[in-house]
């Protein structure tokens, strides 16, 4: 990036007295100086997502000196968000995430222009957005998102910092740079829905995504300067557990849908058909679902149900609903322990692991099994409102 | 001869727990092929039903991406290590 380290030189940038105060130890930093400095305020970058990865961007962000931050998410703060989740405060739960990013980042530094974008990035918003800013930090949580994020900055020639997390581990890059890989170059395709769980089902280290996130904001910053070496064409790979990084080789692949030499993606796809995440059916439309209402309807009557819990034991100890307890990797040893004439309700966090129960169930021949849908969380929210959440 | 083969945390889950596991092998196919004969439930995370290897899963020879050395049929020795990279999405939530 040394050759673009120019691009976002502006000459009507001026840093205020306060800024130069402000700015002092970047001043004195040979590789920043007042020319970096000023770099850094003529820079705009776009967050997608205010989360795990999006807190410490954001902090850092703000706390560098870019001109003008970006953010693009549409949740609002919860409780759970709070383990990681360092942008926003135990007094901003059930504010928009926006909002209290907006507040933390003039906090900071009132100099940063923040623009809010109150929306789910997608195909017809997602060129838009991305196309009004320099850089774009990708922290977002799902893979229809990961790809529409990639595909948008290689078709916009943006940079993108990549990073992503999971339980202890964590991955760093930057795609979409001049002659650089992009994330298609890494992963042509994304794994089918539920092979691969997501954090809010495997869990996650609190401190790993303000680690990641850190990186990100490294690269970002170094982007800008035009210094050092950036991890283009290098996949950073970090395991909280051992504390241990491995870097390993990226390459543009020539035969990459996007980015390769006879790109066939030249305008933006649907990503969630792409992911293979079929449109969302009516609740009562599902023969294998049944919702927490028609749950406790069922039950209030007096109807015999046997609930099957395919947690991990931890989670059960937090809350429960008393069902019997078989970890979903543990179902096809001890599948006998089931009865497949009884009917059967199985349930999980979220719906997604007991969704994967159920259609290994029904391969077995189970006919009366069904998934709770939205998992024991849909409970507590609209059942059991006493219930201890995760 | 054996070779180490680095486990993400994603797919401890089928290795009981193992962070990395030796095992012998000329080729990281060989060696593929061994660890899903040991851990069978890993067997759909790497191979599709084809038994070509997933495109959301990287094997790498040390820092070598093995798609562009010879693939399946990648030689490795005992002072190599082989790690499996698959993709994986959080961040926000």
């Amino acid at each position: 990036m040394r050759e673009t380290g120019g691009r976002w030189s502006r000459t009507d940038v001026r840093l205020s007295r306060e800024e130069i105060r402000r700015y002092g130890r970047h001043l004195i930093l040979p590789e920043v100086g007042l020319e970096g400095q000023m770099k850094l305020k003529a820079a705009s970058v776009l967050l997608v997502g205010a989360g795990g990865l999006g807190s410490p961007l954001a902090l850092y962000l703000a706390a560098a000196g870019i001109g003008r931050i970006g953010i693009v998410d549409f949740d609002v703060v919860d409780e759970s968000n709070l383990q990681r989740q360092v942008l926003h405060s135990t007094t901003d739960v059930g504010r928009p995430k926006l909002d209290s990013a907006r507040d933390r980042i003039h906090s900071i530094n009132p100099n940063v222009e923040v623009e809010l974008f109150n929306t789910h990035l997608n195909s017809a918003n997602a060129l838009g957005i991305l196309g009004g800013f320099d850089l774009v930090a990708d922290g977002t949580d799902n893979f229809p998102t990961r790809y529409l994020v990639n595909d948008a900055c290689v078709l916009l020639k943006k940079p993108n910092v990549y990073g992503s997390i999971f339980r202890f581990e964590g991955q760093v890059s930057v795609f979409s740079a001049p002659g650089g890989p992009c994330y298609r170059c890494l992963y042509a395709d994304p794994p089918p829905p539920g092979l691969v769980p997501s954090c809010a089902e495997g869990g996650v280290l609190g401190v790993l995504p303000g680690i990641i996130g850190t990186i990100q904001a490294a690269e970002t910053v170094k982007l800008i300067l035009g210094i050092g070496e950036p991890l283009i064409g290098r996949l950073l790979l970090f395991d909280a557990l051992t504390m241990k990084t491995r870097e390993l080789k990226l390459r543009r692949n020539p035969d990459c849908a996007i980015c390769g030499d006879h790109a066939s993606i030249t305008e933006l796809i649907d990503y969630e058909l792409f992911c293979g995440i079929a449109p969302a059916a009516g609740p009562e439309d599902d023969e294998n679902a049944i919702s927490a209402a028609a749950l406790k309807a069922k039950l209030d009557r007096g109807e015999s149900v046997f609930l099957l819990d395919v947690r991990e034991p931890r989670e059960y100890e937090i809350a429960n609903l008393g069902g019997h307890l078989i970890p979903l990797n543990d179902l096809p040893r001890r599948v006998h322990e089931l009865d497949s004439s009884q009917d059967t309700v199985v349930y999980c966090h979220s719906g997604m692991r007991s969704g994967q129960a159920v259609q290994f169930l029904k391969q077995l021949g189970f006919r009366k099994v069904k998934n709770l849908l939205g998992g024991i969380e849909a409970w507590a929210e609209s059942i059991d409102p006493a219930m201890p959440r995760y | 001869m054996a070779i180490r083969i680095l486990i993400p945390t994603p797919l401890r889950a089928y290795t009981e727990k193992k962070e990395s596991v030796l095992l012998e092998g000329n080729t990281v196919g060989e060696l593929l092929r061994g660890l899903t004969a040991t851990y069978a439930p890993l067997k759909k995370h790497l191979f599709d039903d084809t038994g070509s290897l997933r495109n959301f899963v990287n094997v790498y020879v040390n820092d070598e991406d093995i798609r562009y050395l010879q693939k399946e049929q990648t030689q490795v020795s005992e002072k190599d290590t082989v790690s499996i990279v698959p993709s994986i999405a959080g961040g926000r939530s």
